[in-house]
């Protein structure tokens, strides 16, 4: 995968990515800021929730095993799975068990992450996904570009044409003259969801929280596709990252608020299903819950970095991000665009390539993210921390900066060779070039303007005029 | 518990505990957050109620007691509805008068037979003003999960006097979380497509609440 800047590259000149990415953070963003005055206490339910989550990951073996003992209490079966090999395997296993080749899914980052879809196919199951944004995603052979609206990177003459296109290949082909409304293509989408719903009998999900206390399950959505994904199959499985725990039921009260308001700026999302194991005569008679680390509990042993992991995927930080905005979700070259996805992906999975000990770069640490986060992540914080490791590993970027800062430190120790520098840059001055050539100071003014030389350097222009 | 995977359980609980090892206790929550951002007065959360339920896109009547039936059938008939879910423990008077037919959901309710039922009525466990939301926690008049959620009209009836809590927190507080719950708050509706707000996409595309005031 292609390094941050070399992804972004084309995006930033993609007209029409960087309008639809423009309307589309501006519009949630002022939206996000309107429901959030609504709560006087703000503040401090950002600080409780950040505390609870704190908590959490402080405890989390204490909530792992208790959360394994309330839902299996309720008539579920809990999993674990070190990595997304593993993770993929337990889930085909479960589905094959059941004799059936095809599973409907609840929107998932999870899932995303371990490459479920795709790990499911080569066993012979076709999963679909049932999110409106995720379907639009699945259908164009594409990828997800932000986490809450993944599809944005689409506008709807393009969606149209996909559904036209490709509904047929997938199930029942979509109505003939399908126009670009919006609310046609929803109902499109609604047509073409509503006979896999009813024969489903395995759903997958993921979850936004698990509670360790009583072994509930709670999924935020808008649609009602994850509610007909986790009531109408005889089994459900759900893939869920070990920090999406809290300890209380009670905690929920704090994210049932900030989470709708700072991620759909809702007062609250349409549709909140909660379910503890199974329950007769009502959903699945089988509930399988399967716990992933995959890189989570390295990140988990990192001081400072730990703390990536409060967070709730509200996206919040993605629409006010300058260079999220500009480059889009594309070029973060994972499931976790924006800021948080610079913080999180190269802790999850390391900094060896090129992408990973990329990302932390891919800030300009305005510190707007942090500002909005509602679990108080200091991801400027944790971005500095990670480039520090990422330079400590070395690379030949890292030598070449070294190399430089030390030869420019040895010049600014000599006063005499810096003047005598400087008068030679000033003299020189009309025939700078506007990008610097070698290794290094290519790079660096590829994405920077070299500064304007003045005519002659300040410390002449002192001695005439000031001595 | 099924020992699976014992070794990756293992595992992970001890990387996090190696992880966590040595790391500063979190400070304890304080939970100095409001209980509820409205004074407690029923005629004002009633009202704040019916207000947020509308602004997201629920159709909102109030009707007393005596009226219920009356209203129900004739929400059925104007949404042109021919078959109704009706869920066990629903009062029997509520859909007494309709014309539409009566679908007991006596197990006999596949998805598909849900799908060919036009309607729904269903009570609560109760509304939180606040947020316009409806709370149903498969007790007495609510039915299964599916009830409410494959036939296209929903209509949802709210006792004023005993159901409206102001908040999210005073929601928890009285609900429990053994039961299956499903929080609604207006009909399900997608931004997916250049942020435009869609009603209606695989819920019930059409929500109506019955506020219940004597």
């Amino acid at each position: 995968m292609p390094s941050f800047p070399e992804a972004a590259h084309d995006a930033v000149r993609n007209e029409t990515l960087r309008g639809n990415l423009r309307h589309a953070t501006h519009t949630i963003r002022d939206k996000r800021a309107v429901a959030v005055s609504e709560l006087d206490d703000w503040a401090q339910l950002r600080e409780a929730g950040m505390r609870i989550k704190d908590q959490t990951l402080r405890h989390l073996d204490r909530h792992l095993v208790q959360l394994e003992k309330s839902v299996t209490a309720a008539g579920g079966t809990v999993h674990w799975a070190a990595d997304a090999d593993e993770a993929n395997r337990i889930v085909a296993d479960l589905v094959k068990a059941t004799g059936e080749s095809e599973v409907v899914k609840v929107k998932s980052m999870a899932t995303q992450e371990i490459g479920l879809n795709e790990a499911l196919e080569a066993e012979g199951i076709r999963a679909y996904e049932t999110d409106l944004a995720e379907l639009i995603v699945q259908l164009g052979e594409d990828r997800p570009s932000h986490i809450l609206v993944p599809a944005i990177h689409r506008n709807r003459g393009e969606i149209r044409d996909i559904f036209a296109r490709e509904m047929s290949e997938w199930g029942r082909p979509a109505p003939e003259g399908l126009t670009d409304s919006p609310a046609d293509l929803a109902e499109a989408a609604r047509l073409h969801l509503r006979e896999k719903f009813l024969r489903a009998k395995v759903g997958v999900s993921g979850a936004n929280f698990m509670v360790a206390e009583t072994g509930t399950l709670v999924v935020v959505e808008s649609e009602g596709n994850g509610r007909m994904c986790l009531t109408l199959p005889e089994t459900l499985i759900s893939v869920v990252g070990i920090e999406k725990i809290v300890p209380t039921w009670r905690d929920l009260e704090v994210f049932l608020q900030t989470l709708p308001r700072s991620s759909t700026a809702e007062r609250m999302n349409p549709y909140t299903s909660m379910w503890t194991g199974t329950t007769d005569g009502d959903g699945p008679k089988t509930f399988h819950l399967v716990l992933l680390d995959n890189g989570r509990t390295d990140a988990l042993a990192d001081e400072v970095g730990r703390q990536a992991l409060r967070c709730i995927r509200c996206s919040a930080c993605l629409n006010v991000c300058p260079v999220y905005e500009r480059a889009g979700g594309h070029a973060y070259g994972s499931v976790y665009p924006g800021p948080i996805g610079a913080i999180l992906t190269p802790q999850l999975r390391g900094t060896a390539s090129e992408i990973d000990a990329s990302l932390p770069y891919a800030s300009s640490l305005c510190g707007a993210c942090y500002d909005v986060c509602p679990v108080a992540i200091d991801i400027p914080e944790v971005l500095v921390h990670l480039r520090e490791r990422v330079a400590d590993q070395g690379g030949k970027g890292h030598r070449l900066e070294k190399a430089a800062v030390k030869a420019a430190s040895w010049v600014l120790d000599h006063p005499s060779v810096l003047a005598a520098g400087e008068r030679l840059a000033s003299a020189t001055r009309t025939l700078h070039p506007k990008r610097l050539p070698g290794p290094g100071a290519r790079q660096w003014t590829e994405s920077r303007d070299l500064p304007e030389m003045p005519a002659e350097p300040f410390r002449d222009w002192w001695k005439k005029n000031r001595s | 518990m099924t020992p699976q995977h014992p070794s990756s359980r293992d595992r992970i609980l001890a990387r996090v505990r190696d992880a966590v090892a040595g790391a500063p206790d979190a400070p304890e929550v304080a939970r100095d957050y409001l209980t509820s951002h409205h004074p407690d007065d029923p005629a004002a959360l009633l009202d704040l109620l019916h207000e947020n339920l509308a602004d997201y896109r629920a159709v909102v009547h109030r009707a007393s007691e005596t009226a219920l039936p009356a209203l129900i059938a004739r929400l059925l008939a104007e949404h042109g509805a021919k078959s109704v879910a009706v869920p066990s423990g629903l009062p029997a008077s509520w859909p007494a008068t309709t014309d539409a037919e009566q679908r007991p959901d006596d197990g006999t309710l596949t998805p598909y037979a849900l799908d060919a039922t036009d309607a729904v009525v269903t009570g609560c466990a109760l509304a939180i003003a606040e947020t316009g939301t409806l709370v149903l926690d498969a007790g007495p008049g609510q039915g299964r999960r599916a009830l409410s959620l494959v036939p296209d009209l929903h209509i949802c009836v709210v006792r004023a006097a005993d159901q409206i809590v102001a908040s999210v927190p005073q929601a928890m507080q009285r609900l429990d979380p053994r039961r299956p719950l499903t929080w609604i708050s207006g009909p399900s509706a997608t931004s997916d497509i250049e942020l435009d707000r869609v009603e209606g996409v695989h819920g019930p595309r059409t929500l109506v609440v019955i506020l219940v005031v004597d």
